[in-house]
């Protein structure tokens, strides 16, 4: 940087004009969408502690540091890449990006950078099938999601669903250094809980994906077409859940709160797909509002279920056969 | 020229350069620490490749273990 380029920003020119929406170390935090990242911690961190191998407890917090700022930078990436949806959506348009706090190719190089060390440093931490894993959920998430299926079809909730559905498997495979059946089930757990979770919230949202052209089920297919597509995802979820109960990493905690959780589950859905849009409208969609709280807690307690079952074992109170 | 003290850059970008400092030095101590934590554990491992020595595994039952010469 030259001396005149600093003197131009000194106290003869107006800073504030000049440029009037600097980011701030914050904005570059929001960049990383911290929010998707506790998802990605917790989910991460359950993975690890389910493997059925010890590993130093620092090279844990490594793996589960290197898998959120993966996340991260997956975030930065769809943000550097939806700038121009994120400008037309209500909800988006305070974002780092679209409101020009950050441009859009700081957006680009920061996340590119933080892909590369992340999945370097998790394979030097861990080993390289987690690295691999985290590079393809990087990919997924931008080029297969975020570039190529989000703006072309409705079931793009779907397929997103499969990159926030990763980071327990890298974390098992952070431990192990391979994948088993029940890491795909916490993958699968995740995966087919993300469509009803996130179109019962589309239900009640009006959102503006349409004024961005984003291809939303509820627009494209119509609300009752939603509805049947919630409850399907909801049946198909159940055996999954409770799949992971006969799995190295269920016992006898995890498979009655799997069972109470999903029949809960499954009554929401059904009482979602039995309603007309009417009688949704005439109280406020208040059945749809609760499925999505629900939901939150759905994913939530099958994860802890799963760390309850870890802590009987680790304290000997397991039953035969589990 | 010398960059001036009371410099409205220096001030509006104070946050964020104290924040990528932070983050520097937490990137220091993460990769010290996963050294000490990787040679910690390494004592069963050659050099040249980062895999457990088999020699140094110890036998199991049944087997003979190890590299007997």
């Amino acid at each position: 940087m030259s001396d005149a380029s600093i003197d131009i920003t000194t106290k003869s020119a107006k800073p504030a004009e000049l440029e009037p929406k600097e980011a701030s170390f914050g904005d570059y935090v929001l960049l990383l969408k911290p929010r998707v990242m506790s998802l990605v911690v917790f989910t991460a961190f359950v993975g690890i502690v389910a493997a059925p191998v010890a590993q130093p407890l620092f090279i844990s917090f490594c793996a589960i540091l290197f898998i959120a700022i993966g996340a991260g930078a997956s975030g930065a990436l769809n943000m550097w890449y939806d700038a121009d949806i994120d400008r037309v959506m209500k909800r988006t348009a305070s974002r780092p990006v679209p409101s020009g706090r950050v441009t859009a190719q700081e957006a680009f190089q920061i996340g590119l950078a933080l892909s590369v060390m992340s999945v370097v440093f998790l394979g030097l931490a861990t080993n390289w099938v987690a690295a691999g894993l985290l590079a393809f959920t990087i990919f997924f998430y931008v080029v297969i999601y975020t570039i190529w299926l989000k703006r072309a079809t409705p079931q793009n909730i779907v397929i997103g669903g499969a990159a926030g559905a990763f980071p327990p498997m890298v974390g098992w495979a952070a431990v192990t250094g391979d994948v088993s059946l029940a890491s795909m089930l916490m993958f699968g757990l995740i995966f087919m809980w993300t469509p009803p979770h996130f179109w019962a919230l589309a239900l009640f949202m009006k959102s503006d994906y349409h004024k961005a052209d984003v291809p939303m089920l509820t627009v494209t297919h119509g609300r009752a077409a939603t509805r049947r597509h919630i409850w399907i995802y909801t049946v198909l979820l159940a055996p999954v859940a409770l799949g992971i109960g006969v799995t190295q990493i269920g016992g006898p905690l995890y498979m009655a709160a799997a069972v109470v959780l999903n029949l809960i589950f499954l009554k929401g859905a059904w009482d979602i797909r039995a309603r007309s849009e009417d009688a949704a409208e005439a109280d406020g969609y208040a059945t749809e509002k609760k499925f999505f709280r629900f939901s939150l807690y759905y994913l939530f307690l099958h994860f802890c279920a799963i760390l309850g079952d870890i802590a009987l074992r680790a304290a000997g109170l397991s039953l035969g056969g589990w | 020229m010398a960059i001036r003290e009371q410099s409205d850059m220096h001030k509006r970008r104070l946050s964020r350069n104290i924040g990528v400092g932070l983050s520097l030095v937490a990137f220091c101590v993460i990769v010290f620490g996963m050294t000490v934590a990787k040679i910690r554990e390494g004592s069963k491992m050659e050099a040249f490749d980062h895999q457990p020595r088999v020699s140094m595994t110890p036998a199991q039952e049944g087997q003979s273990g190890g590299t007997q010469q």
